[in-house]
């Protein structure tokens, strides 16, 4: 808000102090932020931290009837269905980014292609929920029944397969803009080399794009720990310890998402020391990646150069 | 603090007034507020419109489900709330004064079910019990089989599904196993979530009940009466303590809350003795403060929260039906009457 009434040299030394004060206040603000997200749910969470502490960790029981409650088979459903979807996903990630970013840079094709992988990333998670539910469940249960297996047709391998397709366009769109500033120097001087288009790809802009792919990837982890609406929908909300791939389970989102509305007294503050926990885990998982693409940055600077 | 963040402060603060002021002034009209139960908000919406458009008083409800009802009356953001269960000793004591409930009309739950033709089943307590305790794991085992000659049953695996989110409809469903099968008392009990037996799995609401059932040949779950005549699903026929099986309609389940009905109307109509009586039914009922003199309530707002209660379980009575819901007996609106009179400000009765 430059009004204009001060002279030139202070005025433009006061806007400059102004702007980096407010510059200051907004940062500060995001921190306040979570400190003040982190203390209302330790605070809410109070009465079931006090009862159950640290073996809300492993305890394996959650039945609001005799109020004993265990995180443990949320938490291994989160980290299940995520890590399983991530694992499911890097591949066709991986595919997309290289196919827009190096093969069909331009043109028609790209945009298109471009377009779509958009369109998926910005589709609503019920909706995934839903075509989940009529698609994905019946096809599902028609490979457990030729497996043999109990017919649930819901369960962790559906949950995770919706979660890799809700997270392949965020990791893809993230690598498709890193590999696009690969420089054309590096690419042409291996070329002239001699080398083939793969090996390009393979030694040249892979390794120069790897942190941009795995932060990408990371924050595709992000959010398939947060997901609720869909993984509801698929994941059969058993509050057990999966015993296979196949057997329903539930994750933290979820389990909060179903049972916060009828919830009292000391299964309410249960259910948010699970959103304690589900807060703790993403901020594990940002540090952890951060610290993972710094590392891998430095590496590939150090290869390519 | 520098100059242009102070100022950004003070527009706020101008901008925030603005909006108080403009949020404010609307309040003037009288507007209850209502929050509760989701099983009976079509109802509640029909019966509001209708007294807001007679006696032109605005009612708010939320349907957040009956544990927020609870929550929100206890904590006073509302003026009423709205439940499945009858509120818990804790909670009433949680609520600080005397809280009163009156029914206002009567749901039910239905065993609904995915076989080839979808014939019409019988259900005796026994294998509801059976199929829901993970026990009954084919459709032609004897227990389902022998209380239906003539059906041919297929030798498919019995997938049942429960409601994963807290809710009344499992609670009522719960009280009702646990009158009837000595084995889920001591397994399960009573709530509105339980801790079911594994791998047995959950869906989200009445929609993710019966989409499951729906897509899963062989699935069996419970939902609403009227949310399976809404949506043509089948439903099974259960057999209630006189030995008969009975069809869940609107009369079977109305029929089921022949029987003496206490002063405070805490009365469970699962499992009742009443011959022509569906065995899955309950009331849902309303909640409010007996003393209406509490965090500066105005008095003609009092009066104006009984004249509705009043209306509600005496001439509102007429739109229960209509909508498929089941409507209360004589004796259950005079006794839900009675308690409205019963309410006080400043311990004097509100309403002659």
């Amino acid at each position: 808000m430059y009004t204009g009434k001060q002279r030139a040299p202070s005025g433009t030394d006061r806007s400059e102090k102004r702007f980096n004060t407010i510059l200051a206040g907004s940062g500060l603000l995001i921190v306040l932020l979570l400190l003040a997200i982190f203390a209302t749910l330790l605070l809410t969470a109070l009465p079931a931290v006090k009862e159950f502490g640290v073996f809300f960790f492993t305890g394996r029981e959650w039945d609001a009837t005799t109020e004993t409650f265990g995180a443990l088979p949320f938490l291994a459903g989160t980290l299940l269905t995520s890590f399983l979807a991530l694992v499911i996903s890097i591949p066709f990630s991986i595919a997309i980014s290289i196919f827009l970013g190096e093969y069909f840079k331009a043109g028609a094709v790209s945009t298109f292609l471009r377009s779509a992988v958009e369109v998926l990333a910005g589709i609503p998670s019920v909706i995934y929920g839903l075509w989940g539910l009529f698609f994905l469940m019946p096809a599902v249960r028609f490979l457990e029944v030729k497996l043999g297996v109990a017919p649930h047709g819901v369960g962790i391998l559906t949950s995770s397969l919706i979660l890799a397709i809700m997270i392949i366009p965020f990791s893809a769109s993230i690598g498709r803009e890193v590999i696009t500033l690969v420089p054309g120097d590096l690419k042409e001087a291996a070329y002239s080399l001699g080398a083939t288009r793969f090996e390009v790809i393979g030694n040249i802009v892979i390794p120069y794009a790897r942190s941009g792919i795995i932060a990408g990837i990371l924050l595709a982890l992000g959010r398939a720990i947060g997901e609720t609406m869909a993984v509801t929908m698929l994941i059969g909300n058993s509050n057990f310890l999966p015993t296979s791939i196949f057997s329903p389970a539930n994750t933290m989102a979820s389990i909060i998402a179903n049972e916060f509305a009828e919830a009292t007294g000391v299964t309410a503050a249960s259910l948010i020391y699970v959103a304690l926990v589900l807060f703790l885990v993403t901020m594990v998982v940002n540090i952890i990646g951060t610290y993972v693409i710094q590392k891998i940055s430095v590496e590939a600077s150090r290869e390519v150069s | 603090m520098s100059g242009i963040f102070s100022k950004a402060l003070s527009l706020m603060a101008v901008v925030l007034a603005l909006v108080c002021f403009a949020t404010d002034a609307p309040a003037l009209d009288m507007e209850l507020l209502g929050a509760g139960a989701t099983f009976p908000q079509p109802l509640y919406s029909k019966m509001f419109d209708a007294y807001n458009q007679q006696y032109k008083v605005k009612i708010n409800y939320q349907g957040i489900g009956s544990g927020g009802g609870i929550n929100q009356l206890i904590r006073k953001t509302v003026d009423f709330g709205g439940t499945d269960a009858f509120m818990a000793a804790k909670e009433l004591q949680a609520a600080g004064a005397p809280v009163l409930h009156i029914p206002t009309c009567l749901g039910a739950v239905v065993v609904t079910y995915n076989l080839p033709g979808n014939p019409k089943l019988n259900f005796t307590p026994d294998a509801v019990a059976g199929i829901f305790l993970g026990k009954i794991t084919k459709w032609n085992d004897p227990k389902i089989a022998s209380a239906n000659p003539g059906v041919k049953l297929p030798d498919l695996p019995v997938s049942a599904v429960h409601r994963a989110d807290g809710s009344g409809t499992t609670y009522i469903f719960s009280e009702y196993l646990t009158k009837v099968s000595r084995e889920w008392k001591e397994k399960i009990g009573t709530g509105k979530s339980l801790n079911w037996p594994a791998s047995q799995i959950g869906q989200k609401g009445n929609p993710g009940v019966a989409g499951y059932v729906k897509q899963t040949p062989g699935a069996v779950g419970y939902v609403e009466l009227l949310y399976a005549i809404q949506n043509r699903m089948p439903y099974g026929n259960i057999k209630n303590r006189a030995g008969r099986f009975i069809e869940p309609t609107l009369k079977s389940v109305s029929a089921a809350a022949n029987v003496k009905i206490p002063d405070d109307t805490n009365v469970s109509l699962t499992d009742t003795e009443a011959a022509a009586g569906y065995p899955i039914s309950g009331f849902t009922w309303l909640i409010f403060y007996k003393e209406q003199n509490y965090g500066g309530k105005a008095k003609d707002r009092a009066e104006a929260l009984a004249k509705l209660l009043l209306w509600m379980v005496g001439d509102g009575q007429r739109y229960v039906e209509p909508l498929e819901y089941a409507p209360l007996s004589k004796e259950a609106a005079a006794k839900a009457n009675k308690l409205v009179r019963s309410m006080t400000y400043n311990g004097t009765p509100l309403m002659k």
